[in-house]
């Protein structure tokens, strides 16, 4: 469903992305960079509660002419943010919130291994696999 | 050289060499040249391995004071690493030992890195740290030269796999060695590894690399399953396990994990994968399963193999621990629900909170034997339990003897409360009878109720037609349970319902005609509601109570006791409360007998269970109100028929405990049961009450983005 995945470090450097080959990588990239902007707004005027009662999924962050942007955000200030084709709209609000819970889960996994270092690259194929299930169900 | 070489065959000839090299090096530091020396110098080694390394050191030893200098003599020789290849597959002690040196140098020349090999200038050193590193198959560190571990893999595993051949195994057949590592692809690479990082090997993953190796190498016996861990692989695992762990049910955790298997030198993301594979429950510690998986993993990797994108099964970890954790899990979920309607009850009934904690407890009891078999629970013994604790806790003076009983019952359990409201109905009817009657009524729930109705049922005469015995709908199915006994209820008359709901044998619910008049009784003093609703058709009670009890016991064991609570506290307003505050379903029945009264519900079986969860949890207790109402109202006879029917089953069943305290027993007993099939089908109904909340929810949530996406539209 989604056309791109991406996690963001809480520095807002890219750990992991990752877009359907057919389209124009860049221009998601792009638009994944530009939607961190409005995920640091999102989380500067939630933050006034305490970090517990914010909420996990922003939600739609903004929506273009092709594409719907959705963020989610953990506690520890990593963003994950998806892009998907604002055509399929059978897509429900919380089916991408149960999609984020996936991606999440996976990054947990992903955390739990010793030999990751926060930070780096997320290089997990167990990650992979679960973030390429979730791009061809789309399709 | 020749000795070792000579007395050892060729693949020992290595080890041999080994040890010669470690002989060499003992000899080299000054240390006397024997083999235990060599051994006291380095690392000890496993106590065994010491002691096989030593026997065959012992026998080289004078040999190797000789070959220690023609070991040097080879250290310098250095034989281009071909030797090695020969070595690993010659079996030529000499050209083992000639490719060894080779291989040492190898292993010297390329781990410029690994300063481990500098302290032995010459290859013997590493040959005798080799040796010492089999020899101990102790626990050294990998600290050995990672960078050799792929190129002398090969080298190594010859090598290594004399050594490890030593380590690893006692000298018995080395060949057994060799044969059982045979299949284990990644020893070899370890081996050889191991015999590079010498020094400090710590780890056991070299000596048991290394055997590994040697294993493959000698024998390239068929790998029927690559992945498949063999005994002396497995041992070598546990023992580096215990190194890290001494508790080999305990968790090695990740950093400790890692840092283990860093010193394989594999790289990070092959770790990473490995890990990723290993880890099963993704808890970020390793279990012995799943360390030993892993250590196989790196193994293999070490020595050339692909890592798998699945874990391959013979690496799987048991899953016992899952497993159990499963069963326990739904046992606990079992008595959760079970518990639920035992603080029903007592909402009902707060005269009865002794009963209402018994129950939980014995829902937990019977809560293993409910989730597996929902049906038929000995109800005699736990409504006799009921029915003492009814009677305990009410210590009123009933009139009849089995009030007390009721209201221990209903402490206990729904069933109790059956049991003692059926005992009620019985005394005032036939006592022993009807509750004999009531149990057997209550097949699923009850199978001491039945053998304890039977026997009361013997005892007291039939005091109203025996109903037919209809084929009780199976507890199992709560609401298609309750919808039949609703609807069965509905159709029959009490008796018959708690007939079928009761017991699906054949027993008849003799009870039933003496529980409906119990349950009847009950009713009114059951609940205040119900009272005035009991009250309503006494003739009618009668029989459904019969058949609520039944019912109840069938499904809702809770209920049951409830029910039987209901009908004893028309005689006695203490057991009533008593049973009431014990069974929760008391006054779920209450209400839906209030609720039937007004409804007329033929709701269907959510419906019913929503009514009866909504004033209690259990649904069995509403059943049971309603089995009184019915008796009093004759209404709907869906949920509370069915209820109704348990709890005239139960009711029923209850009756008949206060005959004998054995009886008693029984009846307890199938009260818990009944009590548990309550909860089992309390819980399968909050299970799907909740599902259906989440769909709703979710179709909330859907509804508002079409709304939200709608709405600019509207603007248009």
């Amino acid at each position: 469903m989604a056309v791109c995945i991406a996690v963001i470090a809480k520095e807002n450097y890219p750990l992991y992305i990752r877009s359907t080959p057919t389209e124009d990588e860049l221009k998601f990239h792009y638009m994944v960079h530009t939607s961190l902007d409005v995920v640091d707004e999102k989380i500067s005027a939630m933050g006034k509660a305490l970090v517990d009662q914010r909420e996990l999924y922003l939600g739609l962050l903004y929506p273009t002419e092709d594409y719907k942007v959705y963020g989610y955000v953990t506690n520890s200030k990593v963003k994950f943010v998806m892009v998907v084709d604002s055509s399929n709209t059978a897509l429900r609000d919380n089916e991408i919130c149960s999609m984020f819970r996936k991606l999440h889960n996976s990054y947990t996994d992903v955390m739990c291994n010793p030999f990751y270092n926060p930070g780096d690259r997320i290089q997990s194929r167990a990650f992979d696999n679960m973030v390429t299930s979730m791009m061809i169900q789309v399709c | 050289m020749e000795l070792c070489g000579a007395t050892r065959l060729g693949y020992f000839g290595r080890s041999q060499f080994y040890i010669a090299l470690k002989l060499v090096a003992v000899a080299q530091s000054g240390f006397p040249l024997r083999v235990e020396s060599i051994n006291t110098v380095k690392d000890l080694p496993l106590p065994r391995f010491v002691a096989s390394k030593n026997e065959q050191e012992s026998r080289h030893a004078a040999s190797y004071s000789s070959d220690s200098e023609s070991q040097g003599s080879y250290s310098g020789v250095i034989p281009p690493p071909p030797g090695r290849g020969q070595v690993k597959k010659g079996p030529g002690s000499h050209d083992a030992v000639q490719p060894r040196p080779s291989a040492d140098q190898q292993e010297p020349a390329s781990p410029v890195v690994s300063p481990q090999q500098s302290p032995p200038a010459s290859p013997h050193t590493w040959r005798k740290h080799n040796r010492h590193p089999s020899g101990g198959n102790s626990e050294r560190p990998l600290t050995g030269p990672g960078p050799f571990w792929s190129p002398f893999g090969d080298a190594q595993s010859g090598s290594s796999a004399g050594d490890a051949v030593w380590s690893g195994h006692s000298p018995p057949p080395p060949q057994e060695n060799w044969v059982s590592f045979a299949d284990t692809p990644p020893t070899s690479t370890l081996l050889t590894m191991h015999p590079a990082s010498v020094q400090d090997q710590t780890t056991v993953r070299t000596v048991a690399s290394a055997t590994t190796a040697n294993e493959i190498r000698r024998q390239s016996s068929s790998c029927d399953d690559p992945w498949k861990i063999t005994d002396e692989q497995r041992q070598y695992y546990i023992n580096q396990f215990t190194t890290i762990q001494p508790d080999l049910n305990g968790f090695i955790p990740g950093s400790a994990a890692k840092e283990f298997f860093t010193k394989s030198k594999l790289p990070i993301l092959e770790l990473s994968h490995i890990w990723e594979l290993s880890d099963f429950d993704k808890d970020g510690a390793l279990t012995l399963d799943e360390f030993c998986a892993a250590f196989h993993l790196v193994v293999a990797r070490k020595n050339g193999y692909d890592l798998p994108e699945k874990l391959p099964e013979s690496l799987m970890p048991k899953l016992i621990d899952l497993e159990d954790s499963a069963d326990v899990g739904d046992q606990p979920g079992e008595v959760g629900y079970s518990g639920s309607p035992a603080e029903a009850p007592p909402s009902k009934s707060p005269s009865m909170p002794s009963l209402n904690q018994t129950w939980p407890e014995l829902n937990q009891s019977s809560e293993d034997t409910a989730i597996v078999h929902p049906v038929p629970i000995r109800m005699t013994p736990s409504k006799i339990h009921m029915q003492e604790m009814e009677l305990k806790r009410t210590s009123s003076d009933h009139t009849n003897p089995t009030s007390p009983l009721l209201v221990k019952t209903s402490d206990l359990s729904e069933e109790s409360k059956i049991n003692s409201s059926v005992k009620f109905p019985s005394g005032n009817t036939v006592d022993g009878y009807s509750s004999s009657d009531s149990f057997p009524s209550d097949p699923e729930q009850i199978g001491s109720n039945v053998t304890r109705q039977r026997s009361h049922s013997g005892a007291s005469p039939d005091n109203t037609a025996p109903p037919p015995p209809p084929p009780r709908p199976q507890p199992s199915h709560s609401r298609s349970s309750s919808l039949d006994m609703n609807r069965t209820f509905a159709v029959t008359t009490g008796q018959q319902q708690a007939g079928v709901v009761a017991h699906p044998p054949a027993v008849p619910p003799r009870p039933q005609p003496s529980q409906a008049p119990g349950p009847s009784v009950h009713r009114p003093v059951d609940a205040d509601g119900l009272i005035t609703h009991t009250s309503t058709s006494p003739q009618q009670i009668p029989e459904q109570p019969n058949f609520a009890d039944f019912s109840q016991f069938e499904v809702f064991a809770a209920s049951n006791v409830t029910e039987e609570q209901d009908n004893e506290a028309e005689k006695h307003p203490d057991v009533l409360p008593a049973e009431k505050a014990s069974d929760p379903a008391g006054s779920l029945r209450v209400a839906q007998t209030d609720g039937k009264i007004e409804e007329k519900t033929a709701a269907s079986v959510p419906a019913n269970v929503s009514k009866g969860t909504t004033p209690l949890a259990p649904p069995p207790k509403p059943v049971r109100r309603r089995l009184k109402s019915e008796d009093e109202l004759r209404p709907d006879v869906d949920e509370h028929t069915q209820k109704t029917g348990v709890l005239a089953a139960v009711l029923a069943s209850q009756p008949s405990i206060p005959r004998s305290v054995g009886k008693d027993k029984k009846a307890i007993q199938a009260s818990i049961r009944r009590n548990k099939e309550t909860n089992t089908v309390l819980a399968r109904l909050n299970s799907e009450l909740q599902q259906q909340l989440k769909d709703v929810l979710e179709e909330r949530i859907s509804l508002e983005v079409q709304l939200e996406q709608l709405r600019p539209f509207s603007h248009l």
